[in-house]
């Protein structure tokens, strides 16, 4: 796969990359952005979202990276505490950036943001689940230190 | 999971080159410093070569250099040039494939497909892993790993 070089940099006359809490006003580039990639334009999921992550939440973070008043990526994840005896840590379900701003650390700012509001609550450990066929973010996620967890996901058909 | 011993120094020799992308490292560096031989070395890195991760320069102070994306060239990709992690388990023969009755013990094939299933599963596991890290993290791991270590 082939990524251009990003045009965030050929954007930077237009401020600084700005890593803040997700906004109602920011919705609809961030539905934008995820029908973009799924293909799929969830409206209600992400109006769900926000009531649920958005700014203000305890141990819920949806976070958005603001270019100018571009939004060119978001996060989202939150504090799991005790999931089959497992001390709490941070959860990343979520992460998106737009494909012409990719390869410039939008993604890194992101999940170092993430990490930080995690680490504020006092937790030390970072986890996400993903598709093993979703190498793009696989990839993301390995290039950013984490390495398999000591869980296996399970799933069954119900009948 | 076990690699074959070329897949394993084709995967250091690609590190090496990558680690300095600028530098030409003879061959013979590379086989002192992994304790292989430098015939067994050459053919893998002519493999490396065939594929375009590697360039031979030739002549006096010649070597190789690396010739890839290291942000992009994942474990599998070279894996991939020295085996199949991920060929389908043998179906079990079709002469064996009478149907047992409920109750009765399980016939061979149904026992070697459910074994299969198992193994196949391992098996994807290993090749989205190794399709996941990059040239680029795995020597970055090596970094962390040193910090960590020294």
């Amino acid at each position: 796969m082939i990524y251009r070089k990003k045009s965030t940099d050929a954007r930077a006359g237009e401020g600084a990359l700005r890593v803040r809490g997700a906004q109602l006003s920011d919705l609809g580039q961030v539905i934008e952005i995820d029908a973009g990639i799924t293909g799929l334009r969830k409206t209600a999921y992400w109006a769900e979202i926000m009531q649920r992550y958005g700014s203000g939440r305890r141990q819920r973070f949806f976070l958005v990276a603001d270019l100018g008043g571009r939004i060119e990526g978001f996060v989202i994840g939150e504090v799991r505490d005790w999931e089959f005896g497992s001390p709490p840590c941070g959860w990343v379900f979520a992460i998106s950036v737009r494909p012409d701003a990719r390869l410039g650390g939008v993604g890194t700012r992101l999940l170092e943001a993430i990490s930080a509001s995690f680490r504020k609550l006092g937790v030390s450990k970072l986890r996400t689940m993903l598709s093993r066929d979703n190498n793009l973010i696989l990839s993301f996620f390995r290039s950013q230190g984490m390495m398999a967890a000591p869980f296996i996901p399970l799933e069954k058909d119900l009948d | 999971m076990r690699l074959q011993k070329n897949t394993l120094l084709a995967l250091y020799s690609a590190l090496e080159f990558a680690a300095n992308p600028e530098r030409q490292v003879a061959a013979s560096e590379i086989a002192r410093k992994y304790r292989v031989s430098p015939h067994h070395l050459a053919k893998v890195l002519r493999t490396l070569g065939r594929a375009g991760l590697v360039g031979a320069v030739r002549g006096v102070g010649g070597g190789y250099r690396f010739a890839g994306n290291a942000k992009r060239l994942t474990l599998m990709d070279v894996i991939g040039l020295f085996e199949d992690i991920s060929a389908p388990r043998r179906a079990s023969a079709k002469g064996a494939r009478r149907r047992t009755e409920a109750g009765a013990s399980a016939a061979p094939h149904e026992v070697e497909d459910a074994l299969g299933v198992v193994l196949a599963e391992i098996d994807e596991i290993a090749k989205a892993t190794f399709s996941s890290i990059t040239l680029a993290t795995m020597l970055k791991l090596v970094e962390r790993r040193r910090s960590r270590d020294g």
